[in-house]
């Protein structure tokens, strides 16, 4: 037992470490989880993988976080951000999408390579690349659970996400756009039959996804600092989507959870055999897993199949 | 009036002169993928408030026709290259989907193409989508439910999981819920068995009679739709051949010949059948 834990350098019986380890990962699952929820939104409707959603999240941090230094109170850098947001939203819409529309899928995607490698370019050249610490006033104690200790802007990042998804989810559900968002993602042609326009649609979606990517942001640079490291940081969101399944919401967020505690949890226990640094690159060896043996996802949207 | 064979480039021919035309077709001209000719000139009138038949075999471009008015043809890399159409007198050939189903025009897809994930009352919900927050939607699904009952029994179930009746009746009450003037009805009786396709007819027939819906239908079963059509446009290889009220139509006999499969000359080997077709080509 002694030469054991001596082996591993913890006592791997201490359910406590366990615990704290875990709900660290669950937490930082949860903030995958928020960029993978703005992928997963705009594939749904417009069946466009958008590979920018991570320097999105970049973009809108930087535009908050520039306001805020500009001497603008903290709700109207928000508000202000989200009008960028939308705007760029439009002119996605106006500029990439409507003139590709009927391409096959992989020339979106490329245009949405282009969109992130413009965004992050242009987001420098307003900005400026330096770290910019972010303070929006989200409490950073520690509080402890038994003998756990847990950092209290994970609890707030957890609870803001939650309340974002319960949005998103009634949004979806009962309101004439979220009908309307939800039939153009099941049949594009169907929903032009029914007088649906298209465009207005992309453009709703993605300032949704552009919202996501604001609160996203937020969050990480809260934690981070908004750097451009973020970007990268993002496309943990992409293994996320793997597991949870590229059309499902709660598959982003069951998939970002699982990614999250996965990851730490094998950093600590498994990382030490192997060398340690086994966070980087976990997720993507349970993502190529997935790939094989279920490549639709924890939660990917069900074909159905009338028997 | 009698059926008689039309020349294409002529205007559209009137089914009746005295009804006020709610839908005009005037010798339009579809490409596909800027090389492929799909409708050759196709011209064709719809009175208000009745029901016009549009017939042919596979590929002669009854979907096309349909597809060209309703605008859905521009997601299909098709184009209108000729021709105008018009709506109550105001050409529409240029308007989005979205103006088109504002100003009562509204198809229904061949093969039903229903929301599959959201449940029959969303799909109905959804078809009431450009009137905004109108207060009488509740009221209009209720009319539909009236016109399909059984619709109400499935409302909460996910489309995809309802039967290919009730996917139609799905399609046709979704269409209804954009309070249309005229409905392009395109090939309801597809998959479906007899019996079925006759309870349908009949439904739309009551909608057309009730609440004054025109229609303008798309079908290969000839035979249904002519005896629930008031008139009839033959459509073969991107042209009308042939059009005339319903009735004349189903007592015609070369449209008995070559869409019901009856003969008065008793069977014909394929020889003959090959050599009689080219001999009676009308065009």
């Amino acid at each position: 037992m002694e030469a054991f834990a001596g082996l591993f350098g913890i006592d791997p019986f201490d359910l406590w470490f366990f615990f704290e380890v875990l709900i660290g990962g669950l937490m930082s699952g949860v903030m995958y989880a928020l960029v993978a929820l703005g992928f997963v939104l705009i594939f749904k409707a417009s069946s466009v993988f958008n590979f920018s959603q991570g320097v999105m999240v970049l973009f809108a941090a930087l535009n908050f976080v520039g306001f805020i230094e500009l001497g603008l109170p903290i709700w109207a850098s928000f508000i202000l951000t989200m009008g960028v947001m939308i705007l760029l939203a439009f002119v996605v819409e106006r500029v990439v999408l409507r003139p590709l529309v009927n391409q096959p899928h992989i020339s979106l995607f490329m245009a949405t390579i282009g969109i992130a490698i413009f965004l992050e370019g242009f987001g420098e050249l307003i900005w400026g690349s330096n770290i910019k610490p972010l303070e929006v006033g989200i409490p950073d104690d520690v509080v402890f659970m038994g003998d756990a200790m847990i950092q209290q802007a994970d609890l707030f990042a957890a609870a803001v996400a939650s309340v974002l998804v319960l949005v998103l989810a009634l949004f979806f559900h009962y309101t004439r756009i979220g009908r309307a968002l939800r039939a153009v993602a099941d049949d594009h042609q169907a929903a032009l039959s029914v007088g649906i326009p298209l465009n207005t649609i992309w453009v709703i979606v993605w300032s949704v996804a552009g919202f996501v990517a604001l609160v996203a942001g937020i969050m990480w640079g809260s934690k981070l600092g908004v750097q451009f490291s973020l970007a990268i940081l993002a496309l943990k969101a992409l293994p996320v989507l793997i597991l949870g399944g590229f059309t499902s919401i709660p598959g982003a967020i069951i998939g970002g959870l699982i990614i999250g505690a996965g990851e730490k949890l094998a950093e600590v226990y498994v990382g030490q055999m192997l060398g340690g640094a086994i966070e980087e690159w976990f997720a993507y060896i349970v993502a190529l897993a997935f790939l094989v043996f279920r490549p639709q996802g924890l939660f990917g949207e069900k074909i159905i199949e009338r028997v | 009036m009698s059926a008689t064979a039309v020349d294409p480039t002529e205007s559209a021919p009137a089914p009746d002169a005295g009804a006020e035309i709610l839908l005009s077709v005037n010798n339009v001209e579809v490409v596909y993928d800027h090389v492929i000719l799909v409708l050759k000139g196709v011209s064709l009138s719809v009175p208000k408030g009745k029901i016009v038949a549009l017939l042919g075999a596979n590929g002669a471009g009854k979907t096309t026709t349909l597809k060209s008015i309703s605008t859905l043809l521009k997601a299909e890399r098709g184009e209108v290259t000729k021709g105008t159409i018009e709506l109550a007198g105001e050409q529409v050939q240029d308007l989005t989907a979205n103006d088109l189903v504002k100003r009562g025009c509204v198809q229904v897809m061949e093969g039903r193409h229903c929301f599959e994930h959201l449940t029959i009352e969303e799909n109905l919900l959804t078809g009431a989508y450009t009137r905004g927050a109108a207060a009488d939607v509740k009221q209009d699904l209720e009319m539909v439910y009236a016109y399909f009952p059984r619709l109400k029994e499935r409302r909460k179930s996910q489309a995809g999981y309802t039967s290919g009746g009730e996917q139609q009746m799905c399609a046709i009450g979704r269409a209804l819920m954009a309070k249309p003037k005229i409905i392009l009805l395109d090939e309801p009786s597809m998959g479906l068995a007899p019996q079925l396709v006759e309870q349908i007819f009949e439904i739309v027939k009551k909608l057309n009679q009730e609440e004054g819906v025109t229609i303008l239908l798309a079908e290969q079963n000839t035979n249904v739709a002519l005896r629930y059509a008031d008139y009839g446009y033959i459509l073969e290889s991107g042209r009308v051949v042939m059009d005339g009220d319903a009735d004349a139509l189903l007592s015609n006999e070369d449209v008995k010949e070559f869409y019901l499969g009856l003969s008065t000359e008793g069977r014909k080997n394929f020889r003959q059948v090959k050599h009689y077709k080219r001999r009676k080509r009308w065009l």
